[in-house]
């Protein structure tokens, strides 16, 4: 009994079925992962339209005119958009930084700049209230000034910054160093200002690396919990941002109108995944013409 | 249920509610006032109020003002409809508009945000404790806080019962099925919520009550009451979606006024309420976060607001939203709505919510020791 098990463990499979296995194997492998993506994602988003929409498309409509649920999707807005401004013109400097020169610790800075996406989003919230909350270490100071941070919208911007931060300058550094210091060289010594080798050489070339970061950061922006979810205040209408105002719908039993926001929500991400898909393809078209040249 | 007299700078609440109305009352309604007219009656009322600090902008019967109210968790509903009756009646009374932002939150932690500067004009929180945390830790009202409003300062109270499904499955009568092997419990998490708080507390004052009932038997009963709740939420309001929604658990651990509220809103069908044969009353005080109010000017208005929550309307839309009101007339009204239950109260067997909180949710308290057992 055993001999024979062990047989068919250690003998090779004759080539000629080999054919015919891989396409079974082949069929298993799509049917597991067609029906993965199915059930732990398309089901899933499927839900949540069906839920939103559960009471016809005008409770749909009214439940996103509410102007708690407004007042979330323009905290949401000005966030992802402070949250992205500021990291792309971090990721710029620090990728340009730690890819066109050699300095010590920059291993170091390079890890530095990791962390955000090891830390976990609850810690990343804490930390700001212990700096900038009332009893933190700059709270009296702050509120000497009048100055609110936690709890109101500049708090909520500086945790999403944090836990967004390494999205872009993960992105533009591989970039940056595929294209190496050549370009930069030739364009200092045909009498370019550094402005004008930035303008009109190191960006054009990592123009694409900037749109993934930029959509990466958006989505991650857009959807934040944990962290935005220790700094808000959750004061409705205030400083509820738009995963936020879903909980708070959820648990004050309006589902619908719960569903309806978290359609907005999804929706948002569709996009960004969608118009990832573009520039990728953009760039990849970019690519073949600029080698057919 | 009588009424206490309440002493604010010596008169009792009601007169000077009273006063305040027949004050800021003669001036003629016209359909629209004049913001003389209305400064001059929030002037009167804040004087009858005894509150001569508060209205530092000479403007303010013109200019729409903002309240924050940072509560707890099932109180959602509650001063949603509060905040309206207010509204108009405080505008009704002196022609400003005022806005009542709302955060909710288990109540442990909502406190903790005022501590770290949510800047709250009232906090309506769970339990007593999580206000003196923050007259203690922040200093952000004065340590007496709770003798300033009658009851102490408590305008409703509520009590803890089991929320069970339809048909009653695992035949959960009394606290003692609680514990019984099989039997899953939802409650939430003690350290962050009031509600878990005042659930663990009846538990324990429920096998403390018992004959032979001592320290010892009751740790023992309310370890294995802990040994059954499969997953601790931070506030009430997660605990029960968790029961409902989740569907996980026999029987949800619940404010009276969220059992009802559930049974309300996701139908009758599906949950039955369970009274133990004794709780806990508990009483969820409100006040008024001084240093917050006094800096953005908002003191009157908080106060008003407070003291709104003990006029005969407050109480009905309290009692409507199943919290038991103080009233004794409010109460007689809604009397078949709520069931006459044995109730013992904190100082009664506890001594105190500082003790209370000290000896069994403090770090290394009871519930640290037999959440650990686990």
């Amino acid at each position: 009994m055993s001999l024979s098990h062990q047989a068919v463990h250690v003998f090779p499979l004759p080539v000629s079925r080999a054919g015919a296995e891989s396409s079974a194997v082949r069929r298993v492998l799509v049917f597991v992962a067609v029906s993965f993506v199915a059930l732990f994602v398309a089901v899933p988003v499927a839900a949540v339209f069906a839920e939103g929409l559960r009471r016809g498309a005008g409770a749909y409509f009214a439940a996103l005119r509410q102007p708690e649920t407004l007042s979330a999707l323009w905290l949401t807005g000005v966030t992802t958009v402070s949250a992205v401004l500021a990291n792309l013109l971090f990721g710029l400097a620090a990728a340009w930084a730690v890819s066109k020169f050699a300095f010590r610790g920059k291993n170091l800075l390079l890890t530095l700049m990791d962390l955000p996406l090891a830390v976990s989003p609850v810690v990343a919230g804490l930390v700001f209230v212990l700096l900038y909350g009332k009893q933190g270490w700059f709270g009296p100071i702050l509120s000497e000034h009048g100055l609110k941070v936690i709890f109101a919208p500049p708090g909520i911007i500086l945790a999403t910054i944090f836990v967004t931060f390494p999205l872009v300058v993960r992105e533009l550094v591989p970039v940056m160093e595929a294209c190496g210091t050549e370009q930069e060289e030739a364009a200092l010594l045909l009498g370019a200002t550094g402005w004008q080798v930035f303008w009109r050489v190191t960006l054009p070339n990592v123009k694409w690396g900037i749109v993934y970061g930029v959509i990466l950061c958006s989505a991650r922006a857009m959807g934040e919990f944990g962290a935005v979810s220790v700094v808000s205040g959750h004061i409705r209408g205030v400083t509820n941002t738009l995963p936020l105002h879903v909980e708070i719908l959820y648990n004050e039993y309006q589902f619908q109108a719960a569903f309806a926001a978290a359609s907005v929500l999804t929706i948002l991400s569709l996009l960004a995944v969608a118009s990832r898909h573009v520039a990728e393809w953009r760039a990849k078209s970019a690519e073949t013409s600029r080698k057919d040249r | 249920m009588t009424t206490r007299p309440a002493s604010i700078h010596g008169a009792s609440i009601h007169e000077l509610v009273t006063a305040a109305r027949a004050v800021a009352a003669p001036a003629p309604r016209p359909a629209r006032r004049t913001s003389l007219a209305s400064t001059r009656g929030q002037i009167a009322l804040a004087l009858a109020l005894g509150l001569g600090t508060a209205p530092a902008s000479p403007a303010l019967g013109a200019e729409p003002a903002k309240l924050l109210n940072v509560s707890y968790d099932p109180t959602r509903e509650l001063y949603a409809d509060v905040n309206a009756a207010f509204a108009r009646s405080w505008k009704a009374r002196t022609g400003q508009d005022v806005t009542i932002n709302q955060s909710h939150g288990g109540s442990g932690k909502q406190a903790r945000s005022v501590i770290d500067g949510l800047e709250a004009d009232v906090v309506t929180l769970a339990l007593a404790y999580d206000i003196d945390a923050i007259a203690e830790k922040a200093k952000l009202l004065p340590a007496d806080w709770q003798r300033r409003l009658p009851h102490n300062s408590s305008p409703y109270t509520s009590t803890i019962v089991f929320v069970v499904r339809k048909g009653n499955p695992k035949k959960v009568r009394d606290w003692d099925d609680l514990v019984r092997p099989g039997v899953s419990v939802i409650t939430p998490n003690p350290k962050t919520s009031g509600g878990a708080r005042w659930n663990y507390l009846a538990a324990w004052g429920y096998a403390l009550r018992r004959p032979g009932g001592s320290e010892a038997t009751a740790r023992n009963f309310v370890a294995k009451l802990f040994k059954n709740v499969p997953v601790l939420d931070t506030g009430a309001r997660g605990s029960t979606t968790t029961f409902s929604e989740r569907g996980l658990g026999d029987v949800l651990i619940a404010w009276e006024n969220e059992a009802f509220l559930l049974s309300r809103e996701v139908g009758k069908e599906r949950f039955e309420i369970v009274l133990p044969s004794v709780s806990i009353l508990a009483e969820p005080p409100v006040a008024v976060v001084d240093v917050n109010a006094d800096k953005k000017k908002t003191r009157a208005l908080a106060t008003a607001y407070l003291e709104f929550l003990y006029t005969e309307a407050g109480q009905e839309i309290a009692a409507k939203h199943f919290y038991r009101p103080r009233s004794a007339a409010v109460a007689a009204k809604f009397a078949s709505q709520f069931p006459k239950l044995s109730l013992f109260s904190i100082d009664e067997f506890f001594g105190g919510w500082q003790k209370a909180q000290k000896t069994h949710f403090g770090d290394g308290g009871t519930f640290d020791q037999i959440y650990q057992v686990k």
